[in-house]
């Protein structure tokens, strides 16, 4: 009898899991390239060559390492002593390039000969096109219409980069669409084209991946923090969008216990508000863009709109891995309202002669918090993830708004 | 053997492919969708795929895109799809596969949506974004309540993949005919159809072909070597076109009698 089915079990999960969270969700067309690019990957790991290639790249062409800075006058304002890791120094003005660099040496030793990529802010889009000139692949970028409003400057220093951008106009017109549109892209042209994720979110080995290349932020400020401060910090400060400098920064902390992790999503406009981009605070558990974590959905298990102030952050989904740090209790998750943000970034300026993203203003916002609860013995990292240049024009009219 | 399965067989003991229609639930409206199941089953659909509307819907195009939108819009959730469902099943017993993205699913609770969805008169399950390794915790309750999960096979697919969906598969297996999102244009559906009938026979199961089939002389291409024919963005924009619920349903009636006219095995 021809249809009678077997009902075997289905094979065992795949890899990837961060408790419950991460895995794989989606369309089986992608699934040969996830496994295709876990292999590369894997192999590279323990490729020497790989390995030195990718480090002369990060030290000779992105800058690295980057500095521990003591800001010692914002610390005098807040009453801790506060450190900034200066990812903001690197090559393209943010922690990006660390990933894209890693990424597009991997579709390199794949054969693929496209690349494509999602923005938000433009950060990670200006990072892929970079890495892509560097290396002389073509490199086409999806980023909602919302997004290429806010961030024209990215838009421009994509394309001077040779990079097509394709502005998304569906759904909300920000980072979710633009992922929405790639993983389109990606389904359509799979056999020739490297996805270039530009978080720790996305099917696995996405979030390893992004995590692994992004550690060099953590292990380059553990060693730092010993040798400029005598001893490690007590706590390590972080914006959370996806959660890929979070990541990054944190990997170097994990295994030290007395190290507080600290993530900071963006309120928007105040949770209660229900306009913010905050899926860890106030989020539930779901699957969005191939893996399992906290999600802005309504009870229908439909994606909700994120709102915030920070491109970078409009993000109703955040890294699993995140989620997992969450529940086991390793890293705490908060969030601040664009108008705190915003003035975290004037105090930066101010105090520091540094312009933050307004991203990373997210993670300025609250040290006056960790500031307080630790006081003046404590030492606190900040992740100073990427600088403010790209949002003038947002920052200069939400001041004249605010009067 | 369950109603898909049946169905299946029913067409090749008429020596032709079975007809696989996709409507999305909720487009124009759930009463509508009500009345466009029970017309493309009366006008020779063999199997319905009741689209679950989804806010993010990586895997389709735009004209299923803009369906899903418009459903949303309008208020559709899973549980409406489902009592739309057992309204549909006081008029037809058309084999009806619940077919979507994981979320809504898993928000709604896997054991509880296979036991409302078989209380419904729904006949099973296919969902985009939950390949085999992610699937036991809807396939399993599935299988216990008699109700199908339909895998699919891309492509892309290695032969160890290929042999993972077909183990997961209760009925039918779905063939990817491309590398794209729905209602792309397809490349070549001869050779798409020819990899999916060695398919079907290496594996001796039935296998259906999807993705860019929208007219009788596509489904006359593909029917010859496949026991199923699945049409879907073609009929989701015939329902985008028509300018009213009842210029809908006599579209979709037309439109889906004639892919039916080109069904046959000759």
């Amino acid at each position: 009898m021809r249809y009678v089915p077997r009902l075997m079990q289905p094979p065992e999960p795949v890899s990837g899991r961060y408790g419950p969270y991460g895995g794989r969700y989606v369309a089986e067309t992608l699934m040969p390239a996830l496994d295709e690019l876990t292999h590369a990957y894997e192999e590279s790991q323990g490729d020497p060559a790989f390995q030195a290639e990718l480090g002369s790249l990060l030290h000779h062409y992105a800058g690295r390492e980057t500095p521990t800075y003591f800001a010692s006058r914002l610390s005098e304002e807040l009453g801790s002593r506060i450190w900034l890791k200066r990812e903001d120094l690197c090559h393209t003005g943010a922690h990006k390039v660390n990933n894209t660099i890693g990424q597009i040496l991997l579709a390199k030793r794949m054969g693929k000969t496209r690349i494509i990529a999602e923005t938000g802010a433009g950060q990670h889009g200006v990072a892929t096109a970079t890495a892509c000139a560097l290396m002389g692949l073509p490199c086409e970028v999806y980023m909602g219409a919302e997004d290429v409003r806010r961030q024209a400057p990215n838009v421009r220093r994509m394309e001077l980069l040779g990079a097509e951008v394709h502005s998304v106009t569906s759904g909300s017109a920000t980072l979710k669409d633009a992922m929405n549109e790639a993983l389109r892209d990606w389904v359509t042209n799979v056999r020739t084209t490297h996805y270039c994720v530009g978080s720790v979110a996305g099917p696995h080995p996405y979030p390893l991946i992004v995590r692994d290349f992004q550690a060099v932020i953590g292990q380059e400020a553990r060693a730092q923090m010993l040798e400029q401060a005598g001893r490690l910090p007590d706590a390590v400060v972080a914006c959370v969008g996806g959660g890929s400098n979070a990541m990054g920064i944190f990997a170097g902390f994990i295994d030290d216990e007395s190290v507080r992790l600290i993530g900071v999503e963006a309120a928007g406009e105040g949770i209660e508000t229900g306009r913010h981009a905050a899926p860890l605070c106030e989020g539930d558990v779901g699957v969005l863009h191939g893996a399992k974590s906290y999600v802005l959905q309504t009870p229908d298990g439909q994606i909700k709109e994120a709102h915030s102030i920070s491109a970078g952050l409009d993000y109703p989904g955040v890294g699993p891995e995140h989620a997992w740090l969450k529940d086991i209790g390793r890293a705490t998750y908060v969030s601040v309202t664009d108008d705190a943000a915003l003035d975290a970034f004037q105090q930066l300026c101010r105090t520091e002669g540094i312009i933050p993203a307004l991203e990373t203003s997210h993670a300025f916002a609250y040290l006056p918090a960790v500031a307080k609860e630790l006081g003046s013995d404590a030492d606190i990292l900040v992740c100073l993830s990427g600088r403010g240049d790209k949002d003038l024009e947002t920052v200069l009219q939400k001041l004249k708004e605010r009067g | 053997m369950g109603r898909i399965a049946h169905a299946f067989e029913n067409a090749r003991n008429e020596n032709r492919a079975a007809l696989v229609i996709y409507l999305c639930a909720g487009d124009p409206d759930l009463s509508t969708t009500a009345d466009l199941v029970v017309a493309a089953a009366e006008s020779g659909a063999d199997v319905i795929e009741l689209g679950v509307p989804f806010s993010d819907p990586t895997a389709d195009g735009p004209a299923i895109q803009r369906a899903a939108e418009r459903s949303l819009a309008g208020g559709t959730t899973l549980a409406k799809v489902l009592d739309t469902v057992s309204a549909i099943r006081g008029r037809t017993d058309v084999p009806i596969l619940l077919f979507g993205y994981y979320n809504p699913i898993l928000s709604y609770g896997e054991q509880k949506l296979v036991d409302d969805a078989a209380q419904s008169g729904a006949d099973g399950f296919l969902v985009v974004n939950l390949p085999p390794e992610e699937s036991a915790g809807l396939r399993g309750p599935a299988v216990d309540k008699g109700l199908d999960f339909v895998p699919l096979v891309a492509p892309t697919s290695n032969p160890e993949r290929i042999a993972q969906a077909a183990s997961a598969a209760t009925s039918f297996i779905y063939y990817v005919s491309m590398t794209g999102v729905t209602g792309s244009k397809a490349a070549d559906l001869a050779s798409a159809s020819e990899r999916a009938g060695a398919l079907q026979r290496e594996l001796g199961r039935p296998v259906a072909i999807g993705f860019g089939i929208k007219t009788k002389e596509d489904v006359s291409t593909v029917a010859p070597h496949v026991d199923g024919v699945v049409v879907g963005s073609a009929v989701v924009r015939t329902i985008e076109d028509a300018a009213s619920p009842d210029e809908a349903v006599a579209s979709v009636r037309a439109l889906v009698s004639e892919l039916a006219q080109g069904l046959g095995r000759r």
